[in-house]
């Protein structure tokens, strides 16, 4: 077997023992950090298919994370007042089901990556990373002073929702659902990469040229790439708000784009496990710098331009080797 | 009329005051090799880059086996059997020559958005691949990195590429541009069998190439074709020879 489906298999039962020890030792809290990391590296995951396979350098993935966020909160909150979302021309009530949830962030997520997409990958290079800039902060300033959902304060929904037949209180039971769902997404990810489509998808991004000569439209691969892309990382966004039972604009300011795009970097860029690795460190770097300084960000800064410098493939690339095209 | 697959029908490009193309016309017919010959400057990549899509001309039209294509862009003329090779390669450099190869097969297979299929591992896709390397001879090198071939196992990777789409028509920009005598001969053996599966509009410095390959050749000078005509043809003519064989004569 190659040696990055060895680090990839480490990575990810490393990733499950974490918490199962947690629980046996009785320490909640890393159950809860684990299920951060979780999270957060299927916000990676989606980046990185449109940041690595496709070369999209997004800076607006905080609108889909956001957008999950509030997904969950919207529809939890008026299930949690007993109010309906809306009367008129349907009833549409609030609901408490996860899968329900999942399925709303997943469908806005898509549609606003269509929309969004449709418009910036018109442009390209810097200009690109502005639009995604700007519609990310457009959806920031918008959820600031929408005062029906709680505005600057953000939105607190105080009883976790429910997955049929577990008690998703319980942190070990929550991090399985997150565990499995990330688990999935690597799986679809690692398989897209190896298709037609990825092959396309990766062709054009090292030459959209080639690709057009060979009678393929590199736009629609890169508007179906950021789709697939927006729509992981709006069922991060979801689990995200549900792990803190707390939403807020804070989800979908620019900082948010900036570290999810941190953990695909320090991972390793295009490397299906590379966000893993990268909210592995990132998690890591906050919990035990963050303890001894309030300003742990200018090691993380160190790190950042340490990889970017010296290990473009980032911890996978350290660990594995260069990417070998696979045959 | 008939015969003619490719024809390009008195189109014109200005850049400014600069008339890049003037009123050219010429066509592409069934098993033949075209060549279009002209000194630097004379608007062969401009006329290339309009045949291909890249450009829209200011007037005229281009048709493709009997269809308009002139408002087309790259990727549907490339659909519709229109197949470039670059003057300078362009091949995905981090792939393998065998992903480059079934890429273009993926492509002239038309479905894409196919999200769980491996193409590598489609017998389909990689014996077309295959093929094309072999024909170009290309085919021990399958496994190897884009980026680690010679140059001029580049060029040959180019014409495999366009091998997989089995088009109508070639369009190609010097494939000879940086070969050696001996990759020269390989190429132009490779080209020599190709016109028989699909005519060629080839755009060649190399001069050597061009008579020994071309059954027709037009002269580009200033925008203009001044001459269409057999090798012989174009020998003997009196305006080709000032404008453009007289310089390389005397050199």
């Amino acid at each position: 077997m190659r040696r990055e489906t060895w680090v990839g298999i480490i990575l990810v039962l490393g990733l499950l023992a974490v918490p199962l020890w947690a629980l046996a030792v009785d320490e909640p809290y890393t159950i809860t950090l684990a299920t951060r990391v979780v999270i957060l590296a299927l916000a990676g995951v989606g980046l990185n298919v449109a940041l690595g396979l496709g070369g999209l350098v997004s800076l607006g993935h905080a609108v889909f994370f956001g957008l999950g966020g509030y997904a969950m909160g919207i529809l939890a909150s008026h299930a949690q007042s007993y109010t309906p979302l809306a009367e008129w021309p349907i009833l549409i009530e609030g609901s408490k089901s996860m899968p329900v949830i999942w399925l709303v962030a997943c469908a806005v997520s898509g549609l606003v990556a269509l929309a969004i997409g449709a418009l910036s990958l018109r442009t390209s290079g810097v200009y690109f990373i502005m639009i995604t800039l700007a519609f990310g902060q457009m959806f920031y300033f918008f959820s600031i002073s929408w005062p029906a959902y709680g505005g600057e304060d953000g939105l607190s929904i105080y009883v976790r929702n429910e997955f049929p037949g577990l008690n998703t209180l319980d942190p070990i039971q929550f991090f399985g659902v997150c565990y499995v769902i990330l688990c999935l997404a690597l799986l679809l990810v690692s398989k897209l990469s190896r298709s037609s489509f990825g092959l396309a998808l990766v062709a054009a991004r090292q030459n959209a040229e080639r690709v057009q000569a060979v009678g393929i439209e590199p736009y629609r691969l890169r508007l179906v790439a950021f789709v697939i892309s927006g729509v992981i990382t709006g069922l991060a966004g979801a689990l995200f708000a549900d792990l803190n039972r707390f939403v807020s604009p804070s989800m979908f300011t620019w900082q948010t784009s900036g570290e999810i795009m941190i953990f695909v970097i320090l991972g390793g860029v295009g490397r299906v496990m590379g966000p893993v690795a990268g909210a592995i460190m990132f998690i890591l770097l906050e919990h035990f710098l963050g303890g001894l300084s309030e300003y742990w960000h200018i090691y993380l800064g160190a790190l950042l331009l340490g990889v970017v410098l010296f290990a473009r493939g980032g911890l996978i690339g350290v660990l594995a080797g260069r990417e070998v095209a696979h045959d | 009329m008939t015969e003619a697959l490719l024809e390009v029908r008195e189109i014109s490009k200005s850049f400014g005051a600069v008339l890049a193309c003037a009123d050219v016309s010429l066509d592409l017919r069934i098993g033949e090799i075209h060549a279009l010959i002209g000194p630097n400057g004379a608007g062969k990549s401009t006329l290339i880059r309009q045949i291909a899509g890249n450009l829209k001309p200011d007037a005229g039209s281009i048709h493709l086996a009997g269809r308009d294509v002139t408002g087309w862009d790259t990727a549907s003329r490339s659909r519709a059997g229109l197949c470039r090779t670059f003057q300078i390669s362009s091949l995905a450099m981090e792939m393998t020559v065998l992903q480059n190869v079934v890429l273009g097969a993926l492509g002239r297979r038309g479905d894409v958005f196919r999200f769980f299929h491996d193409p590598l591992k489609d017998t389909g896709l990689v014996e077309a691949g295959m093929h094309a390397l072999e024909r170009v001879g290309l085919r021990h090198v399958a496994r190897d990195r884009t980026a680690d071939l010679s140059h001029g196992q580049r060029r040959q990777l180019e014409v495999a590429v366009a091998l997989t789409l089995s088009p109508k028509v070639f369009l190609m920009d010097e494939p000879m541009a940086g070969l050696g005598m001996e990759g020269s001969r390989t190429m132009t053996a490779v080209l020599d069998g190709l016109r028989a599966e699909a005519p060629i509009l080839l755009v060649e410095h190399d001069m050597d190439a061009v008579f020994a390959l071309a059954d027709r050749i037009s002269v580009l000078v200033y925008g203009e074709i001044i001459a269409t005509g057999t090798g012989a043809e174009i020998r003997a003519d009196p305006l080709v020879r000032s404008a453009y064989l007289g310089e390389e004569a005397t050199v």
